[in-house]
């Protein structure tokens, strides 16, 4: 097929005459099917193509690359050392020198906030991983045998959703000795795999009966093989929008348990900790509240864009 | 139907048991020793020691002492905190302030939440659709700590409009946080009734209303609301359970001594009967709710029954 894209949507798609039979020929299908614009139409390109111009995926895209580099390579947006301090600067507000002012401790508050994205983003990244590994096994397991195993796991995701998931963490984390980055994302891997559990579990559900399934249990393919190269596959796009969406969720649940000081410990950067520490100057210093706050949105905007805008191009049914 | 509830009730036995006992064993069974947090950093005599483990049944195997709770919770004794407080006086005591709570946030998601999207879905595409659908996303990334500082520094410090702490001034303190708490679900409500109204808007039925030339205002609020809302009364339905256990947060920011802030002082304070008691309680809630919400399916939607 060819890859020519037209510039336009009703632009005429064939406009010089091909050269050999086979070309002709694969133009003319493509004619036919799509009726004047030649193009590819798997899901993903097609998808693709839409988020391209959505402006809100866009955005969010470039937020959240901006957000990984800092999170990677801090130092690309800061040379000053965030342990560097002088008290005597302390919770100083925003001047040309720092530009986000002091915190309580005189540190540049800039560079603590920049080096705060660090921890957001490795908990979100590992937390989001360990949730797609539980939901998938317990999911793929429950919807492909049915019967007991589903009852039972069904159960068992019944118990974990009853428990919210900020609750079931802190009682977690609170029996925890060390609570560093790992701690962190095992608590939230605990209390928040349901959802993902049961995408995978309704996919499993809707096409383990579907003709192609059976043509390649027929063709004795292993269970294993069926379930990952034939039914599994119809769960990645789900699966690709509700974890984006939650990544942020989960970047947000972090803030908020380093907040109740159950979370990340200090001298940790975290961006929790950093509104926690600066509650109580509400009145006099409201800088130090503004800056990790608005940082912390934005990442979780970030999410919330990219996958809304992801929904919107992979749900044949909302165009 | 009368079967399908006691169905749905027996099948809340496992999932109750479930959580109980998953709280109970990271309460007692992972590391850190309650009875010598008690002490502080004198620590207590040996003697005491043994006295309090025997009292508390910390030395019985974790399935004897979670079937000595469970049996205790059947006749209705919550168990006594460490620090001899009966943990259903602290329920009691607590829970008012936390129904009150949730009961302010659901008001302003049916108000506030309903309204917006019934507007938004009427005219898709609108200045005002655009509006909404741009605002909701904003609230739903703020995290609810975040919101809550936002909102005492602008309503409470600025303006002066509301207390930004405690429940000193009757129903009145509770509306700030009770806004905060209900920010993200209100902006879930908006988005549905948006949605639903739009996909509803659409029907035949809905046309014959407009053919026969009734007013627009009866249109939408007789005929297509009421298909319309019933995702949003379940949705809002369910979220009670949800919000009557998931206000600690806020109850944090704004100070107010409800449950959720008991369960978290529980947690600071290693108080594991309290917290057992109150978490198993919030799981009922939240489960208790869910059933009555599917059985409210069966009254809104005639197509539904429950055999």
């Amino acid at each position: 097929m060819s890859n020519r894209e037209p510039d336009f949507g009703g632009a005429p798609s064939v406009t010089a005459a091909p050269e050999r039979p086979e070309e002709q020929k694969a133009a003319e299908t493509a004619v036919a099917h799509v009726g004047g614009a030649l193009r590819q139409t798997s899901l993903w390109s097609d998808a693709w193509r839409q988020l391209r111009r959505n402006p809100f995926f866009v955005v969010g895209g470039l937020m959240f690359l901006t957000f990984t580099a800092m999170a990677v390579v801090p130092k690309l947006f800061t040379r000053i050392d965030p342990r560097a301090c002088d008290i005597s600067n302390s919770a100083q507000g925003p001047s040309a020198d720092a530009w986000f002012g002091y915190d309580v401790y005189g540190c540049d508050y800039y560079a603590n906030v920049i080096y705060g994205a660090r921890k957001s983003m490795s908990i979100g990244l590992i937390t989001i991983i360990g949730v797609l590994i539980i939901g998938l096994v317990v999911g793929a397991l429950s919807g492909y045998y049915g019967g007991w195993t589903d009852s039972v796991l069904a159960r068992i995701t019944d118990v974990f959703y009853g428990l919210p998931l900020i609750l079931g963490a802190l009682v977690l984390l609170s029996v925890l000795t060390t609570r560093g980055v790992w701690q962190i994302s095992l608590a939230l891997i605990v209390f928040g795999w349901m959802t993902a559990m049961r995408l995978v579990r309704a996919t499993v559900v809707s096409v383990k009966e579907a003709d192609y399934v059976q043509a390649a249990r027929a063709l004795g393919s292993s269970t294993r093989r069926v379930l990952s190269r034939h039914i599994l596959p119809n769960a990645v796009a789900p699966l690709l929008v509700y974890s984006t969406i939650a990544v942020g969720g989960i970047i947000a649940a972090e803030a908020t348990l380093s907040f109740l000081g159950i979370g990340l410990q200090r001298p940790a950067f975290s961006w929790g900790l950093q509104i926690d520490a600066s509650q109580n100057r509400l009145r006099d210093a409201a800088h130090l509240l503004l800056f990790p706050s608005l940082f912390l949105s934005l990442t979780v905007l970030s999410f919330i864009l990219m996958g809304d805008a992801l929904r919107d191009a992979l749900d044949p049914k909302l165009r | 139907m009368g079967r399908y509830v006691a169905r749905r009730l027996l099948l809340m036995i496992p999932v109750l048991i479930g959580a109980s006992f998953l709280i109970f064993w990271m309460v007692y069974a992972l590391p850190g020793d309650p009875i010598r947090a008690l002490g502080g950093d004198r620590p207590l005599p040996p003697a005491v020691v043994a006295q309090l483990r025997e009292d508390f049944n910390l030395n019985d195997p974790l399935l004897v002492q979670y079937a000595k709770y469970v049996g205790g919770l059947l006749q209705g004794d919550f168990g006594t905190a460490f620090n001899g407080r009966p943990v259903i006086d602290t329920i009691t005591q607590r829970l008012p302030v936390t129904i009150r709570l949730a009961l302010v946030a659901i008001g302003f998601e049916i108000v506030i939440g309903i309204l917006a999207g019934i507007l938004a879905g009427i005219r898709r595409g609108s200045y005002f659709d655009n509006l909404v659908l741009v605002s909701t996303t904003f609230v739903v990334s703020i995290p609810v700590f975040v919101l809550g500082f936002i909102a005492q520094y602008t309503l409470g410090l600025k303006l002066g409009i509301f207390p930004i702490a405690g429940v000193n001034e009757g129903l009145y303190s509770y509306i700030l946080p009770g806004l905060v708490l209900a920010s993200l679900s209100l902006a879930y409500v908006a988005r549905l009734t948006r949605t639903s109204l739009a996909e509803n808007v659409r029907n035949d039925y809905v046309r014959t209303a407009r053919a026969k030339g009734l007013k627009p205002s009866v249109v939408i609020g007789k005929h297509t609301l009421r298909n319309s809302l019933i995702p949003v009364v379940t949705f809002i339905g369910a979220d009670l359970g949800a919000l009557l256990g998931g206000a600690i947060v806020t109850e944090s920011v704004f100070n107010i001594p409800g449950l959720g802030r008991a369960v978290y002082d529980g947690v600071r304070n290693q108080e594991g009967v309290l917290v057992v008691g109150i978490v198993t309680m919030f799981v009922f809630f939240y489960i208790f709710f869910n059933l009555l919400v599917d059985l409210l399916y069966a009254v809104l939607d005639p197509r539904i029954r429950y055999e």
